[in-house]
C-alpha cells in the first residue's frame, strides 16, 4: 500500500536526486500540504460523488528517475493520432517526459524539459508561471503531483507566431510488469499574438493497473489563441485524475474540448482563469461511458476581471452501469461586472443501472453581469424515436441516429479535421453506426 | 371571548419588529445539560415516554457537539449552546402594551405593511394558534374545528390529549438523528403546533401560528407536527416576527407534514425575524428543518415561503415522494439586504413511481448581503417516470452583493426527466428608464420590478399573506437603491 510514509521516502529519494532543480522548494511546500491532506475523500465537497481513495490502497511503482523505455517502436506507432506526420508529437512515458522520443515539426516551438527552462533564458516565465495554480488546487492529489515534480515538460509557443499543425502530447503508460502511477507535469505558455492547437491522449500498454495524476499550466498572453482537445479512451483498468489550470493574463481567446470514451474512473478539473478583461472562453465536452466507468468532469470559470465571455456545454451519454458527474462552477468577483457567462449541462441515460450527479454551480459577487445555467437529465426523446420509426428505420438505428446527432454538438467543436474524424469514428463505432 | 381579544392583540397589533413585551416569564436557567431537558419536560407534565424521546435526541446532539454544519455559505461567530435560556413561558397575567405606546419609527413600518387596525379585524377570519416565547397561550376556532374532527392545538396539548397521534407520527420525517439543529429542537422543543385532518375532510379555513420571538436571550425551538389523512385537504399558514435586539438569537425549529393517500398539505411561510441593523448587529438566526413526506399515493406537499428576515436564514423546506403519483412544490422569495445571509434551497427526493416535483425559487440580493440556492433533486432506482422542473431566478441590486446557486441533481432512473434552469442578472436600466420616464421614481420602479420578478411565487401564497408579503418586499429592499 503506498502510504504516506511511503511517499515521503519516495520524496526524500527525488530531493536527492534532483537538488538545485530550482523546483525543490515548491516540490517541499506541495509534499507539506500533500502530508497534511493527503488523498481526498468523499467527505470532501468537491470529491462528493467520485471515491479514488481506494485506488491508493494497491501498491504502485513510480519512477523517479528517468529510465530508457523498453516499449518497441510497434506500441509507440500504435498510440499514434491521425495526422502525426506534420503534428509535433511529445511522449510522456509513465509521467515522465520523453525527450528522445519526442520530435518538434515547428520553428514556433520550444520544447525542452521543465528543469532546464528553470534555469535558463525562460526562467522568469517558469518562476513567475509555475504552480501559479494553487490556489485552484487545494486538495491533496494536486498537491501530490507538484511534490513530485520532476521529467515536466515546458512548451513555450513564440510571440506572433503560429505553427501549421497541432501539438499532439502522448501519455503512455507501461503497465507490463506491475501497478504504475504515473504524474504527468507541463507547463505552457503561449505568448503575444500566437496561436496553437494542442491534442493530447492517455494510452496504458499492459494489463496491469494505472493510475494518471495529471497536472497542466497553460498560459494565455494578450491576443493569444489556444484550442486544447483532451481525448480520454484508455482501458477500463485505468483511472485517472487531470487537471488542466488555464489562465488567460491577456485578453485572448480559449477554447477547450474535453472527449471522454472510456476508462475506469476518470476525474477531469478544467480550470480557467479569466485574468484580462475583454477575453473569451469556451469550454465542451463529452462524456459517453459504459460498462462500470466513472466520469467526472469539474469545470471553473472564475471571472476575475470585467467584460469577458465564456460559454460552457458539457454533454453526456451514459450506459450500462456507469456513473456521470458533472460540476460547472462560476465565479464571477466583485470587479468583474458586465461578465456574461454561460453554462449547460445535458445528459441522456440509456439503462435503468446508469447514473448522473450534475451539480451547476453559480458564485455572484457582481451585479451588471449576465449569468445563467441550465442542466437536464432524461432518456431519448420518445417522438423523435417514433418520428424516425415511422419512416421505416429501425429502431437501433433510429436510436444511433439521435444520439450521435445528440454528440455532434460537441464534436463539430473540434477543429483539426484529421482529429474530428478520429472521435468521430470512435463513437459511431460504438454506436455501431455507420455516417457514410 | 376575552382571551382571544388579547391574543389578536398580541399577535396582530402589535405585529412589528423591535418591541418586547414586558411579560413576566417563567425561565429556565441559562444553559443546557440533561437537567435541562428534564425541567422542561416536567414543566410541560409530559410522559414519561416523551422525556425519554427528548433525552435520547440530548445524548446524540451532546455526541454532535461542537459539529454544526459547516456546509452552509454563511459565515457567524460560534454560538454559545450554554449561553441560552431554552425555555420561557409567559405567565398567564398578559399585561399588554397598546399601540400608543409603540415606537413611532415602528409604527410607520407598521403602517407601511398596511396592516391597520380595521385589517387586522378582518384578519380575524383566520383561526390563530399564537404562539409567544414557546407556550401557546389560546387557540381560536377550535370548537369549529372540532365539529369536522380537525384537531387543530399546540404540541403541548397534543402530548397530553392525543399521545396516540404524537407517537405516532413525531419524529418520523424528521428523525431525532436528522442534523445537529433538529436533534437540538428534539430535545428542548417547548411549544409548537399540531394539526390533524381526519379523512376525506376538507379544512375550511386557513390554519395559522404566528410565531414572536419575545424573552430576551430566549432560543425559540417549535416543533409542528401536522399530518393530513386520506383524501383530507389544508393550508397551514406560518408568520414569524422577532422584537428588535442587538445580541443574535438563536431558532431552530422543526416542521414535520405527513400526507397520506390523496391528501394534500399546503403550507405557507412569510418570514420576516429581525434581520440585524444596517451595520449587521444583531438578528435572528433561523436554522430550520422542515420537511414533508408525500406517504400516500396521490398526495401532495407544497411549501411556499417568503424569506425577507433574520441575519443568516438556514433552511430546506422538502419533499420525500414516497407515494406513487405524489407531488412536492416549492415556491420561495428569498431577500437579503444589508449584511443578511440566507443559504435556503429543498430537497425533493423522488422514491415513488410517476412522482412530480416543481421549484421556483427567486433570489433577491441588496446592500451586501449574500443570498443562496442550494437544492437537490434526487431520483432513486425505483422512482420510474419521475419528473422535476427547477427554476431558479437571482436578481442583484447593487455591486457588492452576492447571488449563489448550488443545485445537486442525482438521477439514478432512466426514465426521470429533470430539468433545471437559473439565471442571475440585475435591473436593467432601461428597465428604470421606462418607468423613470412615466414619472415613477427610481424607488418605485425596483420595487415594480421586483414585484413582478417574484410574482410566481407570490401568486402562490393565500390572499392574506399576499399583500403583506407584498409590501414586505418593499420595505425591506427601502434604502437599497442609490
Amino acid at each position: 500500500m503506498n502510504t504516506i510514509e511511503y511517499f515521503k521516502e519516495r520524496f526524500d529519494l527525488l530531493q536527492s536526486v534532483h537538488k538545485d532543480s530550482g523546483l525543490d522548494i515548491i516540490r517541499q511546500k506541495a509534499f507539506n500540504t500533500f502530508n497534511k491532506m493527503g488523498i481526498p475523500t468523499t467527505r470532501h465537497e468537491e470529491w462528493k460523488y467520485t471515491r479514488i481513495s481506494g485506488l491508493f490502497n494497491k501498491e504502485y511503482q513510480f519512477p523517479v528517475t528517468q529510465t530508457a523505455t523498453s516499449l518497441s517502436q510497434k506500441d509507440l506507432d500504435a498510440v499514434r493520432l491521425p495526422g502525426h506526420e506534420q503534428a509535433s508529437e511529445l511522449f510522456f512515458i509513465n509521467g515522465l517526459f520523453s525527450f528522445p522520443l519526442s520530435v518538434v515539426r515547428s520553428e514556433a516551438l520550444v520544447v525542452m524539459p521543465l528543469e532546464e527552462a528553470a534555469k535558463n533564458e525562460y526562467k522568469d516565465i517558469v518562476s513567475k508561471n509555475f504552480g501559479h495554480s494553487s490556489n485552484y488546487l487545494k486538495d491533496g492529489i494536486n498537491a501530490l503531483n507538484t511534490a513530485f515534480v520532476q521529467g515536466a515538460v515546458f512548451i513555450h509557443v513564440k510571440k506572433g507566431q503560429i505553427p501549421e499543425h497541432p501539438i499532439y502530447i502522448y501519455n503512455i503508460t507501461d503497465a507490463r510488469s506491475g501497478n504504475i502511477l504515473s504524474q504527468p507535469r507541463s507547463l505552457m505558455h503561449i505568448s503575444e499574438n500566437a496561436q496553437v492547437q494542442i491534442v493530447e491522449t492517455y494510452t496504458t500498454i499492459g494489463l496491469e493497473e494505472s493510475f494518471t495524476n495529471q497536472v497542466m499550466e497553460i498560459i494565455v498572453e494578450k491576443d493569444a489563441r489556444v484550442e486544447y482537445y483532451k481525448i480520454q479512451n484508455d482501458a477500463s483498468h485505468t483511472n485517472q485524475v487531470s487537471t488542466t489550470h488555464i489562465r488567460q493574463v491577456g485578453k485572448s481567446y480559449t477554447h477547450t474540448v474535453t472527449i471522454s470514451l472510456d476508462g475506469g474512473i476518470v476525474r477531469n478539473n478544467l480550470n480557467v482563469v479569466l485574468d484580462a478583461e475583454y477575453c473569451e472562453a469556451h469550454l465542451y465536452g463529452l462524456y459517453f461511458q459504459q460498462g462500470q466507468s466513472h466520469i467526472d468532469n469539474h469545470t471553473v470559470v472564475d471571472n476575475v476581471k470585467p467584460n469577458c465571455f465564456s460559454n460552457e456545454l458539457y454533454k453526456g451519454i451514459i450506459d450500462d452501469n456507469a456513473t456521470g458527474v458533472f460540476n460547472g462552477k462560476i465565479f464571477v468577483q466583485p470587479q468583474a461586472q458586465k461578465t456574461n457567462a454561460y453554462q449547460s449541462n445535458k445528459n441522456v441515460l440509456l439503462s435503468d443501472t446508469a447514473s448522473v450527479n450534475s451539480k451547476p454551480q453559480l458564485e455572484i459577487f457582481a451585479n451588471d453581469v449576465k449569468c445563467s445555467h441550465g442542466c437536464t437529465v432524461g432518456r431519448l426523446n420518445e417522438e423523435g424515436l417514433f418520428y424516425l420509426q415511422s419512416r421505416g428505420i429501425s429502431e437501433k438505428i433510429a436510436r444511433s441516429l439521435l444520439l450521435h446527432a445528440f454528440a455532434v454538438d460537441i464534436l463539430e467543436h473540434i477543429k483539426p479535421e484529421p482529429i474530428r474524424k478520429y472521435v468521430d469514428k470512435l463513437i459511431s463505432e460504438r454506436l455501431e453506426f455507420d455516417i457514410t | 371571548m376575552n382571551e382571544i381579544s388579547t391574543i389578536e392583540k398580541t399577535v396582530l397589533s402589535e405585529y412589528k419588529y423591535g418591541f418586547v413585551s414586558d411579560i413576566e416569564a417563567d425561565e429556565a436557567p441559562k444553559g443546557l445539560n440533561e437537567d435541562t431537558v428534564r425541567f422542561i419536560s416536567a414543566k410541560k407534565n409530559e410522559p414519561q415516554w416523551m422525556l425519554e424521546w427528548r433525552l435520547k435526541a440530548y445524548r446524540h446532539w451532546s455526541r454532535l457537539a461542537g459539529e454544526e454544519p459547516k456546509w452552509p455559505n454563511v459565515k457567524y461567530p460560534p454560538i454559545n449552546y450554554q449561553d441560552i435560556i431554552y425555555y420561557s413561558a409567559p405567565k398567564q397575567k398578559v399585561d399588554l402594551n397598546s399601540l400608543d405606546e409603540m415606537d413611532p419609527e415602528l409604527r410607520r413600518t407598521f403602517e407601511k405593511l398596511g396592516i391597520s387596525l380595521n385589517e387586522q379585524k378582518r384578519l380575524t377570519g383566520v383561526a390563530v394558534d399564537a404562539v409567544i416565547d414557546s407556550v401557546s397561550i389560546g387557540t381560536t376556532f377550535k370548537v369549529q374545528l372540532a365539529e369536522l374532527g380537525v384537531i387543530f392545538c399546540s404540541m403541548s396539548e397534543a402530548i397530553q390529549e392525543h399521545p396516540e397521534l404524537v407517537k405516532q407520527y413525531l419524529g418520523t420525517v424528521v428523525p431525532i438523528t436528522d442534523n445537529y439543529f433538529a436533534s437540538l429542537n428534539s430535545a428542548v422543543f417547548s411549544d409548537g403546533s399540531f394539526c390533524y385532518i381526519p379523512k376525506g375532510v376538507r379544512c375550511p379555513m386557513e390554519l395559522s401560528t404566528y410565531f414572536r420571538i419575545n424573552a430576551e436571550n430566549t432560543g425559540q425551538f417549535e416543533r409542528t407536527l401536522i399530518v393530513a389523512e386520506e383524501g383530507s385537504y389544508v393550508s397551514y399558514l406560518e408568520g414569524c416576527t422577532a422584537p428588535m435586539r442587538d445580541e443574535n438569537q438563536l431558532h431552530a425549529a422543526v416542521v414535520e407534514l405527513v400526507a397520506l393517500d390523496r391528501a394534500e398539505i399546503k403550507y405557507s411561510t412569510v418570514q420576516n425575524w429581525y434581520p440585524g441593523d444596517k451595520e449587521g448587529k444583531g438578528g435572528i438566526y433561523n436554522f430550520v428543518t422542515k420537511r414533508g413526506i408525500c406517504r400516500g399515493e396521490s398526495s401532495k406537499i407544497s411549501w411556499t415561503q417568503v424569506e425577507t428576515g433574520s441575519a443568516i436564514t438556514w433552511k430546506y423546506p422538502s419533499v420525500i415522494l414516497k407515494g406513487d403519483n405524489s407531488v412536492g412544490e416549492f415556491y420561495s422569495v428569498a431577500v437579503t439586504n444589508n449584511h443578511q445571509q440566507a443559504d435556503t434551497g429543498t430537497k425533493m427526493m423522488h422514491l415513488g413511481k410517476n412522482t412530480k416535483s416543481r421549484i421556483v425559487s427567486k433570489g433577491i440580493s441588496a446592500g451586501v448581503s449574500n443570498n443562496s440556492y442550494r437544492g437537490l433533486v434526487h431520483v432513486s432506482k425505483k422512482a420510474n417516470n419521475a419528473r422535476n422542473f427547477s427554476q431558479c431566478d437571482s436578481l442583484l441590486l447593487g455591486d457588492k452583493c452576492g447571488a449563489h446557486t448550488f443545485p445537486y441533481i442525482e438521477v439514478k432512473n432512466n426514465s426521470a426527466i429533470v430539468e433545471h434552469e437559473a439565471t442571475t442578472s440585475k435591473i436593467g436600466e432601461d428597465q428604470i428608464f421606462y418607468c423613470n420616464q412615466r414619472g415613477i421614481d427610481t424607488e418605485t420602479a425596483v420595487a415594480l420590478v421586483v414585484n413582478g420578478f417574484a410574482r410566481e411565487v407570490m401568486n402562490q401564497l393565500p390572499m392574506e399573506f399576499a399583500i403583506e408579503a407584498q409590501k414586505l418586499l418593499a420595505i425591506s429592499l427601502e434604502g437599497s437603491v442609490g
